[in-house]
């Protein structure tokens, strides 16, 4: 045998290097599409270490220190009142027993189905002086205007209540996820040395469960930094409104990009924060042994209180709000619902139909590329690639088009120079740019389903089918996409909502003329025409109870220990 | 040979797994790679599939390179089955569209008949239909092996094929899985670190320690003429008994002189230590003038056998294999007599 290896040139040159080859491109392909999706952060990132003077002290003089203190305050209230609804709710869902528990469980996710900037339009509707419940008050007591104090909604008071109504559901999955997933030892314990459950709560569970409300604090803030429907109405001056009126305002794109990079810092301050609280989490694991704990069975008025508690934030975060929606638009569909409407409707189908796709490719190309290739570049990049979804879309759009527009002119003045062609806007103020923003904020919703169904899929199977003459490409698309197509559809799903209800990006971003259901609805609010509004607004709530539905769908499913008792 | 491998070096990143292994398999021989877990064995055999690249040396099928350092046919490329420990199948296919998966690019009528002549020939024809999920584990198994042999591989791997399976169906099904093989005239490899399924299904094997093959050879050899310290520990039963070589014929040892050839390194007196199977060891009648008395300190009820372990008066222990009548306490004393038909012996490592 060992004689036949001199016979043997080493590297005959009939031998394929496929799969050497093939990875790298695989790797070298996942590492660019990072790059790609990254550009828009590194350019906005660009504007913080390469601050222009001029730009930085007329900011500083005039409007910065009104965004720093309105954004702080806000993200303050916001989390004061996420942190009271979400841990709250969580704790009596996951460990009392009351009427109705079961019910609250899933209907207490419901508001997320509402954008911020739809229940800011319908409180405004509701509460202002010509409103429902300023009338009543005035026919019930004989008030008339002036006679009277009643709170403005319009403030940034009204923001953080706003805010906090429809972002608490984060803060309530994740904290009521680690209470259930508390092992029952340390409860036990705690209640056999004779802790109550008031005192179980703030010396046991409340700790343990700390990384996870953290982590849902730091989802509810992060979108509370990314809202701009919200502050802009309600005449809240913070960095996403300050972003706006220097871009489309003073056509400033540089203020604006300096702001977006501010904006960034704040998002920095948030990732850490979640990073350092999950650190914390790897010492809070005790246990393994899960079972079904015995729920505290509450009586009286404790009962009481649960059910109030626990319907509060549901009738105010989505049924009065859903409601005044439909009355309105029951009112004025007849009028609103027209050739136009549908168009808007096809139109924002369209868009977030080749958005969703999109995104899906990009996610399975990058999760799959990371499977074949688990090499720290792929995982690193999948890591930056994902990265936008912490970052507000005004920023996106800021990072999108400043280099598009520079490529387009560029490419625009070459042409015209060497061939007196001119090509115009190629890229900026088209679909293209859209949906490269959207791929840019939504990928990490798609990868993380992405990933989990892959990793779902043992790597046997990945073997088997290579050994049966499948190609890498031709294994994702034969064996893991039908294998995992629930989860491709619900990563579709996911981001097809996410898109329909997204605002700022898609204000600065969309084409001349083109209107979505969620930039209607925002234009006819901003004329205060509240009621016309509601046909778009209603649509774009009812399309985001479908994930509502999906999560608590999962969340039953997936309960730690969970037993049917009799 | 059908299959070449010439001093294969296998890493993980930094780590190296394989070293230099060769062996080879003719055509239509059933090999083996067997040893403990963590010595190597399924990283060669992924790397014979194409799985993993090769750091060193050079993997040949039918006479054309497929891995060597810097380049890689990929699996597949190679035309090379392989049969998994967990069986893969395709959970959402049925069985007779996971028996056809690798059968792309035949003519439909074609693969309908090869599907169905595999499923008669794994014995199980009625089951196309079916899904995975409502087979038992070794019809799985079986499906498995029909859907590695559908595209007609040059090479048929095998990953610890039987180890998911009940302890009784493990040797039959072997039995069975090694007829088809020969029926069909396939070469195949198997990874196991069970013996008998080795010795059941393969021709030739090949004892693998820590990253290197120790051994490749007959279960026959393997198991009378160990090469190495290593292959007698894991083959079989049996204790190295301290011996002292008297000439170039003769070893003596405290249960009697085996006759033999010596090693070349021995001169007379020299102390080496020598395999003893409790096949060995004889318990004999009180009167036999050569016999050695040992206690019983343990002993184990075989059905057609009891195996004894005894301890010699100097205090090295024996295995001995006596008829199941032949029923004693533990404590209580027996007389063995040393009876070996050849001689296996080590250098003597304690000094």
């Amino acid at each position: 045998m060992s004689t036949a290896v001199t016979d043997i040139p080493l590297a005959p040159p009939r031998v394929p290097t496929g799969r050497r080859r093939r990875v790298s491109a695989w790797q070298t392909a996942v590492v660019a599409l990072t790059l790609l999706l990254a550009l828009p952060v590194l350019v906005v990132l660009g504007y913080l270490f390469n601050p222009s003077a001029e730009v930085w002290a007329h900011l500083a003089n005039t409007v910065l220190a009104d965004y720093v203190r309105n954004s702080l305050l806000l993200m303050a209230g916001v989390a004061v009142g996420v942190l009271t609804l979400g841990v709250s709710t969580a704790w009596l869902t996951s460990t009392c027993e009351f009427p109705g528990r079961r019910l609250f469980e899933w209907a207490l996710l419901l508001p997320m189905a509402i954008p911020a900037y739809i229940i800011a339009y319908t409180y405004t509707g509701m509460l202002d002086f010509a409103g429902p419940v300023q009338s009543q008050l005035r026919a019930w007591f004989g008030w008339s205007y002036g006679d009277y104090w009643f709170p403005e909604v319009r403030s940034l008071g009204g923001a953080v209540v706003m805010l906090s109504l429809v972002l608490y559901p984060y803060v309530y999955l994740l904290s009521r996820a680690a209470f259930l997933e508390q092992s029952v030892c340390v409860l036990d314990v705690s209640r056999t040395l004779g802790a109550g459950p008031w005192r179980s709560f703030f010396t046991v569970a409340l700790p343990l469960a700390r990384p996870a409300i953290v982590t849902g604090l730091t989802l509810a803030l992060m979108e509370t930094l990314a809202d701009y429907g919200t502050v802009q109405y309600f005449g809240v001056s913070t960095f996403t409104t300050g972003i706006f009126r220097t871009w489309f305002g003073l056509g400033d794109s540089a203020a604006a990009a300096q702001l977006a990079a501010l904006l960034m810092l704040f998002v920095f301050a948030l990732i850490l924060l979640e990073r350092w609280s999950r650190r914390q989490a790897r010492y809070h694991h005790t246990s393994n042994r899960y079972k079904a704990l015995p729920r505290y069975r509450l009586q009286g008025w404790r009962r009481a209180g649960a059910v109030l508690a626990c319907s509060l934030p549901i009738v105010f975060g989505f049924l009065l709000p859903g409601a005044q929606l439909l009355q309105w638009t029951l009112a004025t569909a007849g009028r609103m619902v027209d050739a136009e409407f549908v168009e808007l409707t096809l139109n924002t189908l369209m868009v977030a139909g080749m958005a969703s796709l999109l995104v899906l490719v990009l996610a399975l190309f990058m999760a799959y590329g990371r499977r074949l290739h688990p090499a720290r570049s792929t995982a690193f990049a999948v890591r930056v690639a994902a990265m936008g979804y912490a970052v507000p879309g005004a920023v996106i759009a800021v990072g999108v088009m400043l280099p598009f527009a520079w490529l387009d002119n560029t490419l625009d003045g070459w042409l015209r120079a060497q061939f007196g062609i001119s090509t115009g806007l190629l890229l900026s103020g088209t679909l293209a740019a859209l949906i490269f923003a959207y791929a840019v904020r939504f990928l990490a919703v798609s990868l993380n389903a992405v990933e989990a169904g892959l990793g779902r899929i043992r790597s046997s199977m990945d073997d088997a089918a290579r050994s049966l003459g499948l190609s890498p490409g031709q294994v994702l698309w034969r064996v893991h996409a039908p294998l995992m197509r629930g989860t491709l559809l619900t990563a579709l799903l996911l981001v097809f909502v996410d898109v329909l209800k997204e605002l700022p990006a898609t204000l600065i971003l969309r084409p001349f003329n083109f209107n979505t259901l969620a930039v209607r609805t925002f234009e006819l609010a901003s004329d205060e025409r509240l009621a016309d509004a509601s046909s778009a607004a209603l649509a774009i709530v009812l399309a985001g109870i479908l994930p509502v539905i999906l999560l608590s769908r999962s969340i039953s499913r997936s309960r730690p220990g969970h037993h049917h008792a009799a | 040979m059908l299959l070449e491998l010439d001093s294969i070096a296998v890493a993980y990143r930094d780590h190296q797994v394989i070293h230099d292994v060769s062996f080879g398999l003719k055509r239509g021989a059933i090999g083996c790679l067997l040893g403990p877990s963590g010595c190597g064995k399924t990283t060669l055999l992924r790397a014979v599939a194409g799985f993993e690249p090769v750091l060193a040396g050079r993997i040949a099928l039918a006479g054309e390179t497929v891995s060597a350092p810097g380049r890689l046919l990929p699996p597949e490329q190679r035309n090379v089955g392989m049969v998994f420990q967990d069986f893969a199948l395709f959970p959402h296919l049925t069985i007779a569209d996971n028996v056809a998966f690798g059968l792309r690019g035949w003519a439909r009528d074609m693969r309908r008949a090869r599907v169905r002549e595999l499923l008669e020939l794994v014995g199980l024809p009625e089951v196309g239909g079916l899904y995975p999920h409502q087979l038992s584990g070794g019809q799985q198994q079986r499906i498995a092996l029909a859907r590695a042999l559908a595209p007609r591989p040059k090479l048929l791997l095998f990953d610890e094929p039987f180890s998911s399976l009940d302890v009784e169906l493990r040797e039959a099904l072997a039995r069975e899985v090694r007829q088809i093989l020969k029926h069909e005239g396939i070469t195949g490899i198997l990874v196991t670190h069970d013996q008998l399924e080795a010795f059941t299904m393969a021709d030739e094997i090949g004892v693998m320690h820590a990253g290197r093959l120790a051994q490749w050879d007959s279960a026959y050899n393997l198991y009378h003429r160990p090469a190495a310290r290593i292959v007698a520990d894991f083959i079989g039963q049996g204790v190295l008994l301290p011996g002292v070589v008297t000439d170039n014929r003769h070893v003596d040892t405290e249960i009697g002189t085996i006759r033999g050839p010596v090693l070349e390194q021995c001169r007379p007196g020299c102390r080496v230590e020598v395999l003893v199977r409790p096949d060995d060891v004889v318990q004999v009648a009180d009167d036999d003038p050569s016999a050695v008395p040992g206690e019983i300190v343990d002993k184990a009820f075989r059905g057609a056998q009891y195996l004894y372990t005894l301890r010699l008066p100097s205090g090295a222990r024996v295995l001995c294999l006596t008829h199941s009548h032949f029923d004693r306490p533990v404590g209580a004393r027996m007389l063995v007599r040393l009876e070996s038909e050849h001689l296996v012996m080590f250098p003597d490592q304690t000094n």
